[in-house]
Order: structure tokens, then sequence, then C-alpha cells
């Protein structure tokens, strides 16, 4: 049996003695033994041989495990039949995903009306879908890698937040006006990377974030420097502050003050931030800039030939990404009423744009599960305390294992003669162009 | 070659550091002919294409386009993407280029930004969804479908370009030139990996794109049975210069070319040819 269907026990047994030596060489250091600063500084150390031998017990069961997973899973690339009832309960459990999510995302404030903490987490969920579906025009559309996308989430928060402390203008005036700074920023960024591609443009994309994250940092006399910008703000529902005094919101509708109140109010906005966004680039894509920026990410050199303006399009692109993650980042502003430089570091474009490619480039709906699974996921492991970050590690790479094109990892066509099928990501290009 | 010409070359040379990819090169294209520019591989063919389509700027020389209207255009002023825009010169690539990850239809419509981004009000109207829009589109997708009929795809608009076949991908790409409404159009090498049939059917297309859109042709190839068959004027390149131009049937029979295409010196050629006939 064992010889027809693979490897024996004895290689699976060998190779999970393997895993387990090397996790036992990696691990000792890592967990083994624990150091600490003693009192009066000196060091101190103690083992932890037991949780080091749970760990590599789970490598070598673990590697059992997916030895005979493989086995019984069968060589890869294999043809597996699917019955059509099956196959056609799929496609429509497929279709029914997005408009099912979008009514549940409007009913959570109903649902979890009391629930302080859920309401919070899906603001920063939709924060997340906002500026993932932001970057997924630069990335996911037209190909372009920016790996600096915070700095127009930062150029929109300060824009937002000194026009409002200086100048005192309301939220809705202040919004578009952060929209277009941001967006003038991302022009300015795309004149010095248009004639890079790939590795190169990431790395001048990467040193423009930074730039403008240290910029911030040090222009003390506007931006405050590292103790950043505070009292910006709340926002008001057309000049009317959710406040408890008497011109409040609750006041005039003759309700009770409740502090949630605001806090359903960020979540709609929000959500109706976001679903412009979407809506905007689900119109984009139909439109010749759209289709322009798909067929840069296919062929640079082909639309050249097709008297195609390259530059345009690919400023464009830019400009697009930047304004909604300029409006991101005002958002983000008068949420939070406090803004530093602290929050738009790398880590903020890495996560972005991870969102990005662990949805699948260019997949809308795929951008958005997978900023709930990052942004959702990491807080549903926050009581694994010091091992969230590796369960949250592991996880990530067991996906792109799983799906090594994205969540939804097919184009779906922007017109159709006869048939709207999607096209399959193996033809689809990545770009970086 | 005396007459009205679409494109007149003049003097085209083009270096690269030391090497001398094409020298001195002068030749005519035909309005409303095709002209094949045949040779050895390396001879610098494609090269001057590049030089016409503006993806090589030519060391020196200059190409002068003539529309019908009777503007003149020289390619070597112009950059990229406005040799096709402005020009009005379409061209294929000698390894496929299309959109493998975009449908067949919407490779077509890419071919089709300019007018498209016109009618769309540089986006803002079609954002709103304007009818005027709304209308355009409808066009330009009729107008993509009377192509996908004429290389026989309509059945395949909705499929990747990718999944073609090779032959189909090559047709695409023909009719996606040709939906820039060019007034040239050049083609790199377009029978080639093609079957005999397949062969057939393209100089069919071609002969039809002459003689019905009214479209000038300048053609790489290799397959001399299409050569032969379509071509108005022929000229022979190798090593970077031109060794002869004329009729199809002039060029067949001329020793140089044969030598060229033989690798052999003029007079073995001479020897060659008396000795076979």
């Amino acid at each position: 049996m064992s010889a027809s269907r693979g490897p024996g026990a004895l290689f699976i047994f060998k190779k999970a003695l393997i895993s387990a030596v090397v996790a036992l060489v990696l691990f000792s250091l890592m967990i083994g033994i624990r150091t600490e600063a003693g009192p009066t500084g000196q060091l101190i150390y103690w083992t932890r041989f037991s949780d080091l031998t749970l760990m590599v017990a789970a490598v070598f069961g673990g590697s059992i495990a997916v030895e005979l997973l493989r086995q019984w899973w069968g060589p890869a690339g294999t043809v597996r039949l699917v019955p059509p009832g099956v196959q056609t309960a799929l496609t429509l459990g497929r279709r029914a995903v997005a408009p099912l999510l979008l009514v549940f995302t409007f009913l959570v404030p109903v649902i979890f009306y009391d629930q302080r903490y859920i309401l919070d987490l899906g603001i920063l969920v939709l924060t997340y879908v906002m500026l993932g579906w932001g970057l997924n025009v630069v990335v996911g559309l037209a190909g372009l890698l920016d790996l600096g996308y915070a700095a127009f989430y930062a150029v929109g928060a300060y824009s937002y937040a000194l026009l409002a402390t200086n100048f005192g203008l309301s939220f809705l005036v202040c919004l578009p006006l952060a929209g277009m700074l941001a967006s003038l920023w991302g022009v300015m960024l795309g004149f010095p990377v248009l004639r890079l591609r790939g590795d190169y443009l990431a790395i001048v994309t990467l040193a423009f974030g930074e730039i403008i994250r240290l910029v911030i940092l040090n222009w003390q006399s506007l931006t405050g420097g590292p103790n950043g910008i505070s009292g910006i703000p709340r926002p008001s529902l057309f000049g009317i502050p959710l406040t408890p005094g008497d011109d409040g919101l609750a006041a005039k509708l003759g309700i009770e003050f409740s502090a949630t109140h605001r806090i359903v109010f960020l979540f709609y906005l929000i959500l109706a931030l976001a679903l412009l966004t979407n809506w905007v680039t689900i119109r984009l894509r139909r439109l010749p800039i759209g289709r322009a920026w798909e067929a840069l990410r296919e062929d640079e050199v082909a639309c050249r030939a097709l008297g195609i303006n390259t530059t345009t399009t690919k400023l464009t692109a830019f400009a697009t990404g930047a304004l909604f993650g300029g409006l991101a980042g005002a958002f983000f502003a008068t949420r939070q009423g406090f803004i530093s430089p602290e929050s738009f570091t790398f880590q903020e474009s890495a996560l972005v744009l991870a969102i990005v490619v662990l949805g699948g480039m260019g997949s809308q709906l795929g951008v958005a599960l997978a900023a709930l699974t990052m942004i959702g996921g990491f807080e549903l492991f926050r009581g694994l305390d010091q091992y969230r970050m590796l369960v949250f590690g592991l996880v990530m790479v067991f996906l792109m294992v799983w799906r090594p094109r994205g969540l939804v990892g097919h184009r779906a066509p922007t017109v159709f003669l006869q048939s709207n099928q999607a096209i399959s990501s193996d033809l689809v290009r990545e770009g970086h162009g | 070659m005396s007459g009205d010409c679409i494109l007149t070359i003049d003097h085209l040379t083009m270096r690269f550091g030391g090497i001398v990819a094409v020298n001195d090169l002068s030749l005519d294209a035909g309005r409303r002919k095709i002209t094949a520019l045949i040779g050895p591989n390396g001879a610098g063919k494609t090269t001057v294409f590049n030089c016409i389509t503006g993806f090589y700027k030519p060391s020196s020389g200059t190409m002068r386009l003539t529309h019908d209207s009777g503007t003149e255009i020289h390619l070597e002023r112009l950059n990229d993407f406005r040799i096709s825009k402005q020009a009005k010169v379409a061209r294929t690539f000698q390894n496929v280029r299309l959109f493998p990850g975009m449908t067949v239809l919407e490779n077509l419509l890419v071919a089709q930004h300019n007018a498209l981004m016109l009618a769309s009000g540089l986006t803002f109207l079609g954002l709103i969804g304007t009818p005027s829009w709304r209308a355009a589109e409808k066009r330009a997708i009729d107008h993509a479908s009377l192509w996908l009929d004429r290389i026989g795809l309509l059945a395949r608009a909705d499929d990747a370009a990718g999944n073609l076949a090779y032959g189909d991908q090559r047709r695409l790409e023909i009719a996606r030139a040709m939906c820039t409404e060019p007034a040239l159009l050049c083609l790199d090498e377009p029978a080639a990996g093609l079957n005999a049939r397949e062969s057939a059917a393209l100089s069919e297309l071609l002969l039809s794109i002459r003689d019905e859109h009214g479209v000038s042709i300048l053609l790489i190839e290799h397959d001399m049975s299409v050569v032969m068959e379509i071509s108005d004027h022929v000229v022979v390149m190798d090593y970077g210069v031109k060794i002869a131009e004329g009729s199809p049937h002039e060029v067949r029979d001329d020793p140089k070319v044969i030598a060229a295409y033989l690798g052999a010196d003029e007079e073995e050629a001479i020897a060659v040819m008396e000795s076979g006939t």
C-alpha cells in the first residue's frame, strides 16, 4: 500500500526527524532560554525546556501530518472532478458573498450597538478596506509596486489636521481638500518614478514614504514634530456636533445623549467613504482609463505601440490611489483627534500592500476579505499574548500557500459580448512596470 | 520607387555603440501598397521597424510620413506613443504582445483608447455615465465585433487573449493594430509559426486590409510564399544595408539576394543558379 501511494513510513519518519532537529536548533535559543535585565541591570536568565519540548514535538507531529495529508491529496496538479450540482452551489455561494457581506456591514452597528470594542474594530477594518481599495488601483490594476502608500495616508491626515485646527474649516470642506493634496503628492511621486520598473520602482516609492514621514517628523513649526497634532476637531453631521450640549445632535433629535452615537456615526462615515472608493474604482475599471491601467500592467510596450500615453496613465493611477489614501487619512485624523508621525511608518505601507496581495491583486472583494482577515485575525489572536505574531505569521504563510494568487484569484472582465466569464489568474500578469 | 509614397526613409542609420545595425538605408513604401522588407536573420529589419515606430531614436536620417490629406510628419521627431496617436502608424511584434489577462474584446477596446478617452470626456463624463459616452462605448464594441468577425474570432470574444491558439493570437494582434485606425500598418513576421492554411488566410486578410481599408502595409516576413503572393514591392536587407529592391519576381532572381540568403559569395551563387537551370 505504502509503495503504491508514495514514500513509506520510514521516509516520513526521517523527514519529520530532520524537521524536529532543525526546530530544536532554531528554538533552543529563541524559546529554550529566556533572558531579562535584573533590577540592578545584571543579566537574569532561566530555561523553558518544557515549552521547547512542546514546540519540537509540534513540529515533528506537524511534519508527519503534512506528509500524510500530501499523500492523501495526491500529486500536485491532480484534476479533481466536482459534481455539477456542487459546482453551481459554489458559484452561487461566491456570488452571494459580496452582497451578504455588505448587508452584514450595514447591520454591524445595530447588532453590536453596545459593544464598543466591536464597533472600534469595525471602523479599523473599514479604514484598511478603504486603504486597500485605494492601493489596489496602483498595485492591482496599474501593476505599479508602491511601498510608500502610507505617505499619502499621512498627507491626508496632516492636511485635514492642519486645515481644521489652523483655519477652523469643517470636515466636509477639509475632506476633499485633504484628498486633493494627497493626490497632488501622488503626481509628484509619479514624475520621478515614470521610467523605473520593478524593484527600482519599489525602492523609490519606499524612499518617498520615508521622506514624507521624516519631513513631518522634523518640520517642528508646522507639524509639531514627534509631538504630533492634538485637538483635531471631531466630525459633525452637516455642522451639527455630536456633543452632549444643547446644540448637539442628541438634543436636537430629542433623544438621550450617548457616546456611542459618535462611534456609530464614524462607522457609517468610513463605510460611506469606502463604498465611494469601491464605486469609483469599479466605474473607472470600465472606462478607457481603467482599461489602460490594466493594459499597462499586462504589457507596457504594447500600450505605447497602441498610442496610449503611458506617462499620464501612470500618473493618473498614482493620483487616484493617493486620493483615496488621503481621504482615509483625513478620516483617521478626525477619528483619533490626535496624529503623530508614528502612525505612518513603513509598517503601515507594508500592511496595506499585504492586504492587496493577499486579497488577489485587482479584486475588490478579495481586498475587502483580506482586510477583514488581516486586521480582524490579528485581533482574534490577541489572547495568545506573545505567540500572537508567530501564529499570525503562520496563518499568512498557509493562506499564501493555499492561494498563491490571493483570496480571489481571478480577474473579472470589464466588458463582455455574450458571456461574462472570469479569467484565470495564471494568465493575468502582475505588472510592476 | 517613384509615385505616391506614404513613407519615405532617407539615409537612416542606427548605431548601438560600435555596432551599426542599419547603415544609410533609404526606402519608400507606396500608398495603399504592400511593401515587404526581407533579409536573413540579423539583417536589421526589426531595427528599422523600431525606428519607424519610435522605439529607437535613429542615429541619423529622416523618415517622412505623408498622410492622404497631404500632411507631412517627420517620424524621427515624434516619440513613442505619439507615432501611433498622431502619425497613425500601427505595428505588431515579432513575438506576439497581446494583453494575455484581458479578454479578446478588451484587447480591441484598449486599441481604441484615444478615441474613447475623448468620448468619455477624459473620464469625467464616463464616470457619471452620460448618454453620449454610452453611445460611444457601444460604437467601440460594435467596431471591435466587426474586426472579430473579420478574423473569425467573434465566438471567442469573451475568452482571455492568452488562451487563444498561436495563429489566433497573431490575427488578433493585427486586428488590434487595425482598431487604432492606422494609415500605415507595420507587421513584424505575421506568418511566423503559422501553418500553410493559416498563412493563406493571412495573405487574404492583408490584401483585404490594403484594398478595402486603403491602409498601406510594411511587412517583415520570412515566409516567401506570403511575400511573393501579396507584396507589391520588396526591399532586401543584409548587414544593415539595402542590397536589392523591386517587384517580387525581380528580387527572387537577383543573385545578390540569393547569395545573402545562402551566405555565399555572389560568384558562387551565380554558379549555383546556372548549374540549376
